[in-house]
């Protein structure tokens, strides 16, 4: 039985331990906001915070994750950085079809929670590993200066 | 026999009075005012109809309760190009319905009651939504409007010339009385619905044209909104498959020794074409779908390579094809003047949208449940029934969000797969593709190769030939509008090019490519033939000695929509200033999909050949603007994908199999590689144009042109291949 903290509860699952927290979340807990998009790591619709940092959790073994805190997209609107990027998102209106859009909130909510006030050069490094198919990308980075900028 | 294939309709037809919709109205159950619209489709509907037609059977349903709630059933499908922000808002601005209370339900498959009035089934397509729906919506919308106000100036004995409406409510002026229209909805209902409500002038529009936000978004912000790939029905397995890497192959023998002693694996389902594993989630299917020892029988396909179709379609295009439009005399006016030929090629493109290929299917002795998100629902219900047996009425189909479908919806062979698998399992199962599955088992953008010739005398062209040689993706999507040997979409956009040139022949070659499946694909004919189209221009400007914005605005007399963009976007782009050595700006103009756009792209290409996309302008006429904010979205995504396209979209096939796989080698524009976005809308009062499609078709030839300004090279074919473009070291 793997015991997991995910959006500040206790969650337990009797998976492998090698499994990839992506089909955890999915499958087993039934969170499916977390997507699966390509499944080695290339295009980031799988992001997740642990402990707060980006991680990609199609290439997560549950195993690994120990103590450390899962954040999904489920439970980042209850963070700053998360609540004042979804906020932004609407008001950019980024999104179109979305199937990405979990995973690219996460990445910009973990880049504000660090980097409160990014520049181009921020955000190019902290977003280029998630892709957007339907080409949200101007306005991705429009609402991460938008929602820096909020209070 | 009468059929209406889908681009011989354009805006200004759907308007035409003669194709009248008959308003039908009734109580329905909960005591809801119902208000149809029934589009009369005449014989030849191109269809596999499944329901008795109905004369008067309405193809799209207002529906009010008593407490307000407006409720559009929405037979178009959401996929990320803000239909259901931008359809809702047309019924809402002519029953001056308060937006905030219009809901939207997702239509049941069903092609007699929510058939596309332009193709007759159930198809989110062809940039079409709104164009289609843009007259029926709104005399649905209107004539409910009447309605509800007649209701209301019978309870109150007064002239409903008296009333007017706003916010869901019914004014009488002269008294100050009002009702909400909650309270007319049992009166209302009683009543003939009118056949002829006026509709609204522009003028008075109040929803339309302002850029709101879509009522779509907030929960895909939360994580909480549902895709077909989301679906969890009780008792459910999941299941990941591996079709026979080559096309048309079939399985020959399995080894599942190892994968069945794989925890949580719980069935290896066998059938001709394809080996799928059912486990207790995806990660024990994938585990056990890969510790399989599959032997293929791979079939006459397996020596099928990327050179031979290249030469199966080079050696096409060197027949006269079937004519599909003449003006003057091609002859002789290709007879004269200076001659310029030139061939151009796009390859095979897989959609790969973000959201891979899933369906969920439940078969049940007596039923079949599916879910899934499609762009045609009713053809995803007949191959479930077909796969299983089940009369239509017994497979419930429950559409879903599409997390992008740019044409790959459009097909149901992964209905049809997943229910085959679903068929040999005893609960519900959720069939995902892995990323590799999906690229390599696409139906594919096809290759196409154009033939140009053209003549040019005193810097105007005299004369003009476009021949088309490509696959007939409508003929195996929609057999009855395939006729005397022409494709429809493959010549759309040739056909009606632009230009006023006297003399022309567009041709067009079927030519099916070699083992590889093609369908529709973002841009779709479009994509071809603007490319080939502005690039050829561009290389007859320059041998005109001619500026290639003047040379294209001097042939745009009768297409004066586009020329006014074209004459725009130079402006704004600041065409002509001075540009540093290895840049340049490129221009393309496309009348497509119902839009007149002009795109400038501006380029740097660096001593190695990296081309960099700095800047792409754009000025769009696509008649009267629903939602400009949702406009403007369309284009930047569109003119993205087709940046994709430019810089990295190629499939190629070796050994009968695709060779590409997953973002690492089919790759994506990424954000660091995102240039600025101009676009500049004009304010039109023509019936609305197509949009979803239109920044595809715009930003190949634009950023061609860029580089061909920037460094003389004429790229004949797409992708941008960089060794042609890097600077020669001098010897
Ligand atoms: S699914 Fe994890 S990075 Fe693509
Ligand atoms: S919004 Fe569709 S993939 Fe990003």
């Amino acid at each position: 039985m793997t015991r997991l903290q995910i959006n500040g509860e206790v969650r337990n699952a009797d998976v492998p331990a090698d499994m990839p927290l992506l089909w955890v979340l999915r499958d087993v807990l039934g969170l499916t906001g977390t997507k699966f998009g390509c499944g080695i790591g290339q295009c980031g619709a799988c992001t997740v915070h642990l402990g707060g940092k980006p991680a990609r959790s199609c290439l997560l073994p549950v195993g690994l994750i120990g103590e450390r805190e899962v954040t999904t997209i489920e439970g980042v609107g209850a963070t700053l950085a998360g609540a004042k990027v979804q906020k932004a998102w609407l008001g950019v209106e980024v999104i179109q079809c979305g199937y990405c859009q979990s995973g690219q909130i996460m990445s910009a909510a973990a880049l504000l929670a660090g980097t409160p006030n990014p520049d181009d050069s921020d955000i190019d490094a902290a977003m280029a590993g998630n892709l957007c198919r339907c080409g949200t990308y101007l306005r991705i980075r429009d609402a991460i200066k938008r929602a820096a900028a909020s209070r | 026999m009468e059929i209406i294939p889908a681009r011989s309709i354009v805006p200004g037809e759907v308007a035409d009075p003669s194709r009248r919709e008959i308003l039908k109205a009734g109580l329905a159950a909960g005591g809801a005012l119902l208000l149809g619209f029934h589009v009369p489709l005449g014989e030849g509907r191109a269809t596999q109809s499944h329901t008795s037609t109905h004369e008067f059977a309405p193809n799209a349903f207002i529906r009010i309760d008593r407490q307000g709630q407006i409720t559009l059933i929405m037979p178009q499908v959401e996929m990320g190009q803000g239909v259901y922000t931008s359809v809702p808002m047309i019924l809402a601005e002519e029953l001056d319905a308060a937006f905030d209370q219009v809901a939207l339900e997702a239509a049941p498959p069903n092609d007699a009651l929510y058939g596309n009035p332009v193709f007759h089934i159930q198809v989110t397509g062809n940039s079409n939504s709104i164009r289609a729906f843009w007259i029926p919506l709104r005399k649905a919308g209107a004539g409910a409007r009447v309605m509800l106000v007649e209701a209301a100036a019978q309870m109150w004995g007064v002239d409903p010339a008296g009333c007017r409406t706003n916010n869901s409510e019914v004014f009488h002026e002269a008294s100050g009385r009002r009702l909400p229209y909650a309270a007319l909805v049992d009166r209302a209902a009683k009543l003939t619905p009118p056949q002829d409500a006026p509709l609204k002038s522009v003028a008075d529009f109040k929803l339309i044209g302002k850029p709101l936000k879509r009522l779509d978004t907030p929960d895909k912000a939360k994580g909480t909104a549902l895709y077909g790939i989301d679906m969890l029905p009780e008792g459910v397995k999941f299941a990941t498959l591996a079709a026979c890497p080559v096309f048309g192959g079939r399985v020959g023998h399995v080894d599942d020794r190892v994968a069945k002693i794989i925890p949580g694996v719980r069935q290896i389902v066998v059938l001709d074409d394809l080996v799928a594993v059912v486990g207790d989630h995806t990660w024990a299917a994938k585990q056990g779908l890969d510790a399989l020892n599959i032997t293929w029988s791979e079939g006459p396909n397996a020596r099928v390579t990327q050179a031979d179709v290249w030469n199966q379609i080079r050696a096409a295009s060197q027949r006269e094809g079937v004519v599909a439009k003449t003006l003057g005399d091609a002859e002789k006016g290709l007879a004269q003047g200076d001659r310029m030929d030139a061939d151009y090629e796009l390859p095979f493109l897989a959609h790969a949208p973000m959201e891979p290929m899933n369906c969920t299917v439940h078969v049940r002795p007596d039923a079949c449940e599916v879910w899934v998100g499609s762009q045609v629902v009713s053809r995803a219900q007949a191959i479930a029934a077909k796969v299983t047996g089940l009369p239509l009425e017994k497979v419930i189909v429950h559409n879903q969000l599409i997390g992008g479908g740019f044409g790959r919806r459009l097909e149901v062979d992964g209905v049809e797969k997943s229910a085959r698998i679903a068929k040999e399992v005893d609960s519900p199962v959720k069939v995902v593709w892995s990323r590799e599955e999906d690229v390599q088992h696409d139906l594919y953008r096809p290759v196409y190769h154009d033939r140009m010739t053209a003549t040019l005398s005193s810097g105007r062209i005299v004369g003009w030939r476009h021949r088309i040689a490509g696959s007939a993706v409508i003929a195996r999507w929609l057999p009855p509008a395939f006729q005397h040997g022409i494709d429809i979409d493959a010549v759309d956009s040739a056909v009606d090019m632009p230009y006023d040139i006297p003399n022309l022949r567009v041709e067009y070659v079927r030519d099916e490519p070699p083992a590889v499946p093609t369908g529709f694909w973002r841009g779709v004919g479009p994509n071809n033939n603007v490319f080939a189209i502005e690039s050829f221009m561009d290389e007859l400007a320059k041998k005109a000695g001619r500026d290639p914005i003047e040379f294209r605005r001097s042939m745009l007399d009768k297409t004066p929509r586009l020329k006014a963009a074209l004459e725009l976007v130079a402006g704004k782009a600041g065409w002509g200033r001075p540009l540093p050595p290895r840049n340049g700006r490129g221009v393309a103009v496309q009348p497509s999909f119902g839009s007149y756009i002009a795109t400038v792209a501006e380029v740097e290409v660096d001593r190695s050949g990296e081309v960099s996309v700095r800047r792409i302008v754009t000025a769009v006429d696509t008649g009267i603007v629903v939602n400009p904010d949702t406009v403007v979205a369309q284009l930047q995504g569109g003119l993205i994908f087709g940046l994709t396209a430019a810089f990295y979209g190629e499939v190629t096939i070796d050994r009968g199999r695709i060779q590409q796989s997953n973002f690492h080698d089919y790759r994506m524009l990424r954000i660091d590689e995102v240039p600025a976005i101009e676009v500049h809308i004009i304010q039109s009062g023509e019936a609305p144009g197509g949009i979803g499609e239109t920044g595809v078709t715009a930003s190949l030839p634009a950023v061609r042109n860029a580089i061909f300004a920037a460094t003389g090279i004429p790229l004949r074919r797409m992708p941008i291949d960089r060794d042609v473009l890097a600077e020669r070291k001098s010897v």
